[in-house]
């Protein structure tokens, strides 16, 4: 079976919570916050006004620019105000903000659950339609998925690689809507396909999911260009440049996108947000999040609209356990720690997950003791313990040189220290001061 | 709702932790330990316990009164490098001279470059070369294997195996050949020699033992003992074959010891699987030059040392593999 080359390693899937766990709709709130950065690249602006009446699906904010994502209304009703709000990362964002009424949508969405096959369309309009509906990448990053479909000049894509890896532990939902929904997201890969203009797709898969895995084979056996590869298990193999590398053997040289070695990667929600933009015409204003803890009374897969607040779904999920002593958007590995519920879903919010208290705390660190376990552990073949020290004496230019700027802030460093040493947030600290010397660099040489 | 603690990423850890690590080695060990028990008795319960006391009471005592930090023995480096000592140790050594080793060791070693995880050289070693040089009677005074049968102080000694095969190596005295111990003899450990060294498959059975727990890598010994093997059927000297020499080469001295246990410490062995496979080969070399045409008749302590300070060159020179990087 196969895995990426360097490092990587085995954190306790804890899966068993929400695993199998079918998706659930969550309740319509009655008032909903739409942040209006919900990806990567510039704020969407606001097309509508206060007092405007909407109904789902009505497009509320158009991309603010060539990276970016139009953002559609996932209710129906008035909006009250435009105006600035708090994340779920603690980011202070414009917003619009409505009192939802009913549950009215746009006529030219297909809300049936019959399944749509046949599609006779050109890559461009392929493309048109998954940048209308403001799809973006929903296993994490949040890039516009449009931009991903449109190579640079010079550049061919070869192969789509299907990211139904989910390494992160605790999270199930990618897993549960390939179980459910196989053959909307196998639609949604000859889509692409034909969006790209490539004749290959391969499925990563890791072989803890293993009825996903022969779901999956059953419907590519029956789809001309699609196969699946089963992967091992290791953290962090739903990495890009690491799935890349898993599932044909090429590495991402440092610096580069994946289109640098012919591949496109796309998680398996976002490419069943693309079959329901295309095929159902129905924009990305949901998905399906994990909400799951040790202590939690119904751990499980909710289908929820953008919008509404994170403590509704948890109130569905049995309320807040009473030994919490940490939250986190998202999985234990990258997700981040959120200091109260009340904030609204968004296209990033891929996961709750409620720990104990007596597994929120870290360990105080100790001294180096320079057993090498972060290099061997890092899968981008670099030297944590290092880059941590000369963040430490902020020996900016020695980072740049060790290649800070390859790190994918993964934990891995800091999930294997026997000594408990803060290694990535020394790196993080790093990075962004080499980012930003880099950059400054790059504007002065066009001057 | 309690208060809610954020922190970033990542919000989960392995489990492994300083002392974790410590504790398996200190357990790797014991099957060693058991086997120099019954090999030399008396000697080999005394010299550890003095050894192992007296390196966590100067830890203690150099961190709390005169470095002024909070002592961190709980993480039991000490006592692994106490009982390291004790390893390189004849059984019947003076207690007085156990005691300076173990000063020597963590005051010199350990503690004058701030402690755990900043010292250059394998504090045990520290600790054991300078007792050699100013005890070198007593350091070189091997006990017999006599198990309980003999006393502490006044135990038979004798030549050990190594130093007979000097006078093979250097000499061209092939007479001796007969004289060397029975192969089971030396693998199992009934042998005069340093207290912890003799007992070649407990040594091997706890060094396979960290391998599996993931403790130490490969790399280290591995190198070590394929080096000196290459080595010994290169040099072969007249009138032993050469398997029988490569076998008493690997079996005597501290070769098993040093490679599976004092090379692989963690802080003063290199990041790198290549490092750690140069830093092997090196020790490999340079142990078996100082056996062949040194002075002393064993020189693992010295190669590791000797090693020890060009780790952080291998650790400059010999990075790892990087994601994407081109085959150039």
């Amino acid at each position: 079976m196969k895995t990426f080359h360097i490092g990587g390693v085995h954190p306790h899937d804890n899966k068993i919570y929400s695993a199998h766990q079918p998706i659930t709709e969550c309740p319509l709130p009655e008032k909903a916050i739409i942040p209006l950065v919900q990806h990567i690249g510039a704020p969407a602006q606001p097309v509508v006004e206060k007092g405007q009446k909407v109904k789902v699906g009505e497009l509320l904010a158009k991309a603010g620019g060539f990276v970016s994502a139009n953002i559609h209304s996932p209710f129906s009703g008035t909006i009250t105000k435009i105006d600035s709000t708090i994340d779920a990362w603690g980011m202070r964002m414009p917003a619009i903000f409505m009192d939802v009424e009913g549950n009215e949508w746009l006529e030219t969405i297909d809300r049936t659950p019959d399944v749509v096959r046949e599609f006779n369309l050109e890559p461009k309009e392929i493309i048109d339609r998954i940048a209308e509906a403001g799809i973006v990448g929903l296993g994490g990053a949040c890039f516009p998925t449009q931009v991903k479909l449109m190579p640079p000049p010079g550049k061919k894509a070869e192969v789509l690689i299907v990211n139904g890896v989910e390494c992160e532990p605790y999270l199930t939902c990618d897993h549960q809507l390939m179980l459910e929904h196989g053959e909307e997201i196998m639609i949604g890969i000859q889509l692409l396909m034909r969006a790209l203009n490539i004749q290959k797709a391969v499925i990563g898969i890791e072989k803890n999911k293993p009825d996903a895995i022969a779901r999956m084979q059953e419907l590519a056996s029956k789809t001309l260009g699609v196969e699946v590869c089963p992967l091992k298990l290791k953290y962090p193999q739903g990495g890009e440049k690491q799935l890349i590398d898993a599932c044909i053997g090429r590495q991402v040289p440092s610096g580069a996108l994946p289109i640098e070695v012919g591949a496109v990667v796309d998680n398996v929600a976002t490419i069943y947000a693309v079959y329901e933009a295309v095929q159902k015409h129905k924009p990305l204003i949901s998905r399906v999040m994990t909400v799951t803890g040790k202590s939690l009374k119904k751990p499980g897969n909710y289908l929820v609209r953008f919008g509404t607040p994170l403590s509704q779904v948890v109130e569905l999920a049995g309320g807040v356990p009473e030994d919490t002593g940490k939250i986190i958007g998202g999985g234990p590995m990258m997700g981040r720690a959120m200091n109260n519920i009340d904030m609204p879903a968004n296209k990033r919010t891929s996961g709750l997950l409620f720990l104990p208290e007596s597994e929120s705390r870290r360990t105080e660190p100790e001294n180096c003791i320079r057993c090498g376990k972060c290099v061997s552990a890092c899968p981008m073949g670099l030297e944590p313990y290092l880059l941590a020290k000369q963040a430490e004496l902020q020996m900016w230019d020695e980072m740049e040189h060790h290649n800070v700027m390859d790190c994918i802030d993964c934990g891995c460093c800091l999930f294997t220290c026997p000594s408990h040493r803060p290694l990535l947030d020394y790196i993080r600290m790093g990075k962004a001061q080499v980012g930003g010397i880099i950059r400054a660099r790059q504007a002065a040489q066009k001057k | 709702m309690n208060k809610l603690i954020v922190a970033p990423a990542p919000h989960v850890h392995s489990g492994d932790s300083v002392r974790r690590n410590m504790l398996l080695v200190i357990v790797a060990l014991l099957p060693a330990y058991i086997m120099s028990v019954v090999t030399f008795g008396w000697g080999a319960l005394i010299t550890a316990c003095i050894s192992i006391a007296a390196c966590v009471l100067f830890e203690w005592l150099i961190a709390k009164y005169i470095l002024k930090t909070k002592p961190t023995i709980g993480d039991c480096s000490a006592i692994l490098t106490g009982l390291l000592l004790a390893f390189n140790l004849p059984s019947n050594l003076p207690w007085w001279i156990v005691v300076i080793g173990a000063l020597v060791a963590i005051a010199v070693g350990k503690m004058s470059f701030g402690g755990l995880g900043q010292n250059p050289f394998n504090p045990a070693l520290v600790g054991r070369v300078f007792l050699l040089i100013s005890f070198p009677v007593q350091m070189t005074t091997w006990p017999l294997p006599q198990g309980f049968n003999g006393s502490y102080v006044d135990a038979a000694t004798g030549a050990t195996p190594l130093a007979a095969m000097k006078q093979i190596v250097k000499n061209g005295n092939t007479d001796l050949v007969s004289q060397l111990p029975d192969l089971w003899d030396l693998f199992i450990g009934w042998m005069g020699g340093s207290l912890g060294e003799v007992c070649a498959l407990a040594l091997l059975v706890g060094g396979v033992f960290l391998i599996c727990m993931r403790v130490i890598t490969w790399h280290i010994p591995v190198s070590i003992l394929a080096t000196m093997a290459l080595f010994a059927c290169i040099g072969c000297p007249e009138g032993i074959s050469a398997g029988q020499y490569v076998a008493y080469s690997l079996l005597t001295g501290g070769a098993m010891l040093g490679a599976f246990f004092m090379a692989t410490d963690y802080v003063t062995s290199p990041m790198t699987g290549w490092g750690k496979i140069i830093f092997g080969i090196g020790i490999g070399l340079i142990v078996m030059v100082i056996r062949t045409w040194g002075a002393y008749p064993e020189g693992m302590s010295f190669a590791i040392l000797i090693m020890n300070a060009v780790t952080p060159l291998l650790n400059m020179y010999i990075r790892p593999k990087r994601f994407g990087e081109k085959k150039k």
